[in-house]
């Protein structure tokens, strides 16, 4: 696999019984992009992630992750990315640094890389005299930028961000959304799943899943001139509204 | 019209923490009322004041004519109210839900179908299913459907929409403008900016205060400095030059653009934009153009921010 594609998957399938939830798709996010993964609930999203993230593995298809394949790959692919959920994934009654100290022991850094890049990053997110102060008393903002940046410490080829910026104030979200580009910049890949449009639209390119296929794929822009509307939220409504109607 | 509701300098704290401070409001009977604002802005803790489940601390508030504190028992029959986590049974049907609220209320199904119709027909195929098994949609218009069953004067819905998608969102809203069509108070939070607009009138919230009330369409009116779209092939780049653009008040990435406000105060939006696109030209970015546009409520919102985003630390 050559080094500018960071997620190739081909007629990727999964069943669960007589239920396929994730249907034959075929997909390429390259290195350095920003790709949005969306779908409205239960189109298979999470199923795919799985699959993505070396959790689960395929009934049929292929994927390689970072270069490793989601079959034989799987734990080589766990220390290749970096996961961020929505539902928060620092520990409250560890302070900043102790959490640091933990996601970097978990993904095997040396104690001396750990300091360094632990300091590193609170500097850059101006954190510095939050340091020994319990994650619990951190505003939700800030303890989402700090998860995200716990989620690059071991430097991975791609991260997974579980609808990141979900119940945060606008100002907050932006300054986000400006770490994700900076991230994207540096040449990590970034791969965002919400089923909020306007969170799509930061995004150089996404996908819409609709029941466990990919139902449209581009830019922003494209979808919103193949939909002829200058609105993703209408473009997702249009897409899945017939899929959804009448499904519990 | 009268006010079915009035807020009198409320103030609610826990601990140390104050989730409402000195909050003053009226909403008047049959308003479809939005508070708009991030996690954290007291959005709940008001919500639970007014729904009689919580006390204030000081300042008062009156729902329907009852003061929220004194005359709960008079208040409690005649309010509605789904918090923002799913509080249904999980391991009871979407019917056996609906007839357990119902009867806690002192009536029946049967009695009130008219009332609930325009929602139960979409739940009505699954009424035998576990209400734990529902998707997030599903959930939130059964939790409708329950607080309403007692046919209630004013209905209190905290954040009825946060995790559900595009399309659940866009029918749940549906149905609220139906229910206000029929009369109903309803009083309804979001995280979600976009959801302003279906509102008749919202308050933005940040911080346990009110940092403005109005019409949607007012509170974007009154954004006071000309606001651009800027595109441009790189977005980032472009952010980051501008960053360093004497003129600049504001840029913030905005979807696939960038919202760019200017310093000065006394300039036509004419020359700021040609000023704007030529310095971005300047630095050798590709496929520049700026278009000036309305505000949103995410701009008006950031613009009463004052430009600041909360603390690392509280």
């Amino acid at each position: 696999m050559s080094e500018d594609i960071a997620i190739r998957a081909e007629e990727l399938t999964r069943m669960f019984g007589s239920f396929t939830a994730v249907d034959h798709i075929t997909l390429e996010v390259r290195a350095g992009e920003i790709f949005g993964f969306l779908g409205a609930n239960g189109a298979g999203k999470t199923t795919a992630m799985r699959m993505f993230t070396g959790l689960l593995e395929p009934s049929s298809g292929t994927a390689q992750v970072a270069g490793h394949d989601v079959y034989t790959g799987s734990e080589a692919i766990k220390r290749a990315i970096g996961y961020m959920s929505q539902r928060f994934s620092l520990y409250e009654d560890l302070t900043v640094r102790e959490n640091i100290r933990l996601y970097g022991g978990i993904y095997g850094l040396p104690d001396r890389e750990i300091r360094a890049r632990g300091e590193q990053m609170l500097a850059r997110l101006g954190m510095e005299q939050s340091a020994d102060t319990q994650v619990r008393a951190i505003p939700l903002g800030w303890r989402q930028k700090l998860s995200f940046s716990v989620a690059l410490l071991h430097r991975p080829r791609i991260v997974f961000l579980d609808e990141p910026t979900g119940g945060v104030d606008p100002i907050t979200r932006r300054q986000f959304w400006e770490m994700i580009y900076q991230t994207a910049a540096e040449g990590t890949t970034v791969l965002v799943t919400t089923h909020y449009m306007d969170e799509a639209e930061y995004c150089d390119r996404i996908s819409i899943m609709v029941t466990g296929r990919i139902g449209a794929m581009g830019t922003p822009a494209e979808l919103k001139r193949e939909f002829g509307t200058d609105s993703m939220d209408e473009v997702f409504v249009r897409l899945a509204r017939p899929a959804t109607a009448g499904a519990a | 019209m009268t006010d079915a509701v009035v807020i009198e300098g409320l103030v609610k704290r826990f601990g140390t923490t104050v989730a409402v401070r000195e909050v003053s409001l009226a909403v008047p009977t049959g308003e479809l009322f939005g508070f708009i604002g991030p996690d954290g802005a007291g959005k709940t803790t008001l919500f639970r004041v007014l729904a009689t489940l919580l006390l204030p601390d000081s300042g008062s508030a009156r729902v329907l004519g009852h003061d929220v504190a004194k005359e709960l028992w008079a208040l409690r029959p005649r309010l509605g109210y789904t918090p923002g986590r799913f509080s249904l049974y999980p391991d009871l049907s979407v019917e056996e839900n609906l007839r357990f609220f119902a009867a806690v209320f002192g009536t029946s199904l049967e009695r009130e179908y008219d009332q609930i119709a325009p929602i139960y027909v979409q739940l009505e195929p699954f009424k035998g299913r576990r209400a734990g098994a529902l998707s997030g949609g599903m959930k939130q218009k059964l939790a409708l459907c329950c607080a309403l069953v007692h046919q209630p004067d004013i209905l209190f819905l905290d954040e009825p929409t946060t995790g559900v998608d595009a399309v659940s969102r866009r029918e749940f809203w549906e149905l609220l403008a139906r229910f206000k069509a029929s009369g109903l108070t309803i009083l309804v939070s979001t995280p979600y900016m976009d959801e302003a607009t279906r509102c008749d009138r919202i308050a933005l919230m940040q911080n346990g205060r009110i940092l403005a009330v109005d019409t949607p369409e007012a509170i974007t009116r009154s954004f006071d400095r000309p606001l651009f779209a800027v595109r441009a092939d790189e977005r980032y780049r472009t952010l980051l030059a501008l960053r360093e653009y004497p003129h600049t008040h504001t840029v913030y990435p905005f979807g696939e653009v960038l919202h760019y406000t200017d310093r000065r105060t006394d300039m036509r939006a004419e020359p700021i934009h040609d000023q704007l696109t030529r310095f971005l030209a300047s630095r050798g970015l590709a496929g520049v153009s700026a278009e000036a546009i309305p505000a949103t409520i995410e701009d008006s919102f950031m613009a009463h921010l004052g430009g600041a985003g909360e603390a690392p630390a509280s």
